[in-house]
């Protein structure tokens, strides 16, 4: 019979990186790399129509270092792949990244030398949003699966151990090329 | 060049509050797509529950990203899923490839293909994203029995094509069980 019995329920007892989580949702920064038709349906998002800025997304970053999230649109070139890389590298942590298109996400149909596989080659993707290219509310629903993996996602150190375990799970998985019945 | 020139502006402003906001709801409200949208696909059933799927793999011959994959299997007597000879018994389709152009529901010859309107589709990993027939296949309505199990719309193949409506009117045939297997 605590003081949290008489409180709406958790409002003390909240895990401090859920509070934090929720912070972090609720006013995301994304940064912009627009590569292709996709990036036409990302700006859409951004218009009175739809509206973006009701995800507290308003400020759509054209720098990386004032970002929180990546929304990769449009299919990545062997040449921009660089660029890409530095872009993220760039962004300061805690940092996330959307993998917006068939493109983006595997090469989509466009599977030749010219066209990186997936943009999870170059940076860790938090959420696939497939569509060719996706409406904008499709691109909200990828914004809301990511805004309830941010909540539940560990932060500080216990992020960095994460994303190591993630890693070594990803080194010892079989890699796609080698899986039967599914496709790579 | 009057006093008060300078606040008109705020009259629009203040106006602007009364008007309703054209800005749609959508994760409030669900977004309703136009009904030709092309979005997942659903692989059709027969009103009795057997698959339409023939395992012919022209949808994966037609897909421009090679994003299908199907494998047929014979049916038997035993062991049946379509009315016909063979059945799709792998059918994957990988969304992260698929650019939803309806090509593959082009080339179906059954119908057994079609698209539905859903469009929220986003995930976590690759793996998560390659659909296969258990997150394909339509829905058992009322009439229909999860597969295997005998023809109920005929004795063969020939009478389930056979008896379809003509086009744009549903197919309305009523399941029965065929003859030596009533209870």
């Amino acid at each position: 019979m605590g003081l949290e019995d008489k409180l709406p329920s958790g409002a003390l007892t909240a895990n401090l990186s859920q509070v934090a989580g929720f912070l972090l949702k609720t006013s995301m920064w994304p940064a912009t790399f627009g590569l292709a038709c996709c990036a036409i349906e990302m700006m859409a998002a951004g218009s009175p129509d739809f509206d973006i800025a009701r995800y507290g997304m308003e400020r759509f970053s054209a720098t990386p270092r004032q970002a929180d999230l990546l929304i990769v649109s449009g299919r990545l070139s062997q040449k921009m792949a660089p660029v890409l890389r530095q872009t993220w590298d760039q962004m300061p942590e805690p940092k996330w990244c959307i993998s917006m298109g068939a493109c983006a996400s595997s090469g989509g149909m466009f599977n030749n030398y010219a066209i990186v596989q997936g943009v999870d080659h170059v940076v860790p993707v938090d959420v696939y949003l497939p569509g060719c290219p996706p409406r904008p509310q499709a691109l909200f629903d990828a914004i809301l699966t990511l805004h309830e993996y941010v909540v539940k996602s560990p932060l500080g150190a216990n992020r960095v151990e994460a994303a190591r375990a993630a890693e070594a799970a990803a080194l010892k998985a079989t890699p796609t090329h080698q899986m039967k019945g599914l496709l790579a | 060049m009057g006093m008060f020139d300078a606040w008109a502006g705020f009259g629009v402003t203040f106006r602007t509050m009364f008007k309703k906001p054209f800005t749609e709801s959508y994760p409030k409200k669900p977004f309703v797509t136009a009904p030709r949208f092309h979005g997942r696909h659903q692989l059709n059933r027969w009103p009795d529950g057997l698959e339409k799927c023939v395992g012919c793999e022209l949808c994966a011959w037609a897909c421009p990203a090679d994003a299908i994959y199907v494998e047929g299997a014979e049916n038997t007597d035993e062991d049946r899923y379509s009315p016909g000879e063979r059945y799709g018994r792998v059918y994957q389709i990988n969304y992260l490839r698929c650019i939803l152009c309806g090509l593959c529901i082009e080339a179906c010859p059954t119908r057994a293909l079609t698209m539905t309107n859903e469009f929220e589709l986003a995930d976590h990993s690759r793996e998560a994203l390659i659909y296969e027939k258990d997150r394909l296949l339509a829905p058992l309505l009322t009439g229909m029995e999860a597969p295997p199990h005998p023809r109920r719309l005929g004795p063969d193949e020939q009478s389930y094509f056979l008896g379809l409506p003509p086009t744009g009117t549903p197919d309305t045939r009523v399941a029965s069980a065929p003859k030596g297997e009533e209870k």
